[in-house]
């Protein structure tokens, strides 16, 4: 996906410069908003993810934003060495991106409460 | 385990398999330098669950009584027991759980050994950093010496979040400064205490360090529960054993996709389920594991 960006990102500069008419703000909030992080909203809830599958693509550059609405709560990604807390009243962002290709679990490593073991989720990595 | 089992075991032992021999360095002055060392036996029950409803235990309320009935039955009385954890199954009602914690501490009331030691498992303590657990069997992390062998409890449970803390491992490492470094020393933990399959949260956050303040000790052996199934392995020198649950067994690591019991099987009731003899030779630093089953399994 990035490389796709990129692609686009030198095709557009191309053209505006082809053109030469474009300002330079313009080519510059272009290229901010194609190289942001797409932004996944995920509700970590007594005994579950919401979503519970996320889907990126490899080399994709997403921001994890988290929120505990009840009580606190642990994503942990292993197979990315990936893991943050969750307290309820903030959001809690995590940067990733994703270098190879699979579907892995993550969970909730912070004891929660009853339904504590069956809280993971799945991300899928195209 | 049948005599046969049991020699097979010690075969196996001796090509390096399941039973840890560590320190030999100290095995060779042993003898005359530790005069105090007597062998001796203790059982490791674990992973009870009292509390638990459910098809993977039919009989999840007989499997614990079977179990102390069990040790009761053994030819020779072990020198102690010990529990390592999730003596109960979580409960979100503060009240629920004193009450398993009650029930609990009446059936196992029933053994005939005067020493019985419990850690707790995050089942036990998670919810309430421990102070239901507390209140019914003491500290969550202590020491005790039993003829010639330094015995270290370690809390990674009561923290929700599977940490020991800064805090026990300072009084860790405050503790093993006590220790000549080819003391024999034993650990019992509720979770591993090295990365086993983080992917189903069999992992202490910060295991790694307590590993590392370990490691200058060359008779090292940890023994801990929560997979709910006999696993060996060693981080350099230092060997974790993990025991049986008496509840339900757990999957393998990683060979299915989520991490749920294995079901009952009626045709072989108690499979998978049990405890340990562990027969500790202080003066060779050896610890011989003999598995058991649950008494008319």
């Amino acid at each position: 996906m990035n490389v796709e960006i990129d692609n686009k990102g030198f095709d557009r500069r191309a053209f505006v410069g082809a053109a030469g008419g474009l300002v330079l703000g313009a080519v510059t909030g272009w290229t901010l908003a194609a190289s942001a992080p797409r932004v996944i909203e995920v509700v970590a809830k007594k005994f579950e993810f919401a979503p519970g599958e996320i889907r990126v693509a490899r080399g994709e550059a997403v921001m994890l934003q988290f929120t505990a609405p009840e009580v606190p709560m642990g994503f942990n990604l292993a197979d990315f060495n990936l893991r943050a807390d969750i307290v309820p009243g903030k959001v809690t962002a995590l940067p990733f991106t994703a270098d190879k290709a699979g579907t892995f679990t993550f969970l909730c490593d912070v004891f929660c409460g009853s339904g504590h073991e069956d809280m993971s989720g799945t991300l899928v990595v195209t | 385990m049948s005599a046969f089992d049991r020699r097979q075991f010690l075969q196996l032992a001796s090509v390096g398999g399941a039973v840890f021999m560590s320190g030999l360095p100290g095995f060779a002055r042993a003898a005359d330098a530790v005069p105090a060392m007597d062998d001796f036996y203790f059982v490791q029950l674990s992973d009870s669950h009292w509390g638990f409803e459910g098809a993977p235990n039919p009989d999840a309320h007989g499997t614990l009584p079977k179990a102390i009935a069990s040790v009761n039955a053994l030819e020779r009385v072990p020198d102690f027991v010990i529990f390592t954890g999730d003596l109960t199954h979580t409960t979100d009602d503060p009240r629920e759980r004193r009450k398993r914690l009650t029930e609990f501490r009446n059936i196992v009331s029933e053994l005939k050994v005067k020493m019985v030691r419990f850690i707790p498992g995050e089942h036990d303590a998670a919810l309430d950093n421990g102070k239901a657990f507390k209140e019914f069997f003491g500290a969550t992390n202590y020491t005790f010496d039993h003829k010639g062998v330094h015995f270290i409890v370690l809390d990674n449970v009561s923290d929700p979040g599977a940490q020991l803390g800064d805090s026990q491992l300072a009084w860790l490492q405050d503790d093993l400064k006590q220790q000549a470094t080819d003391a024999r020393i034993v650990v019992f933990a509720h979770r591993p205490l090295f990365d086993l399959y983080p992917q189903w949260d069999w992992a202490t956050r910060d295991g790694a360090k307590a590993v590392e303040l370990l490691m200058p000790y060359r008779n090292v052996t940890v023994f801990y529960g929560h997979i709910h199934q006999e696993h060996h392995h060693m981080t350099g020198h230092i060997a974790h054993h993990s025991a049986k649950s008496l509840i339900f067994p757990l999957p393998v690591a990683g060979s299915q996709p989520k991490r749920t019991p294995l079901p009952w099987d009626p045709a072989q009731p108690y499979r998978g389920l049990g405890f340990r003899e562990v027969e500790a030779e202080p003066r060779k630093a050896a610890y011989v594991i003999t598995e058991l089953p649950v008494q008319g399994a």
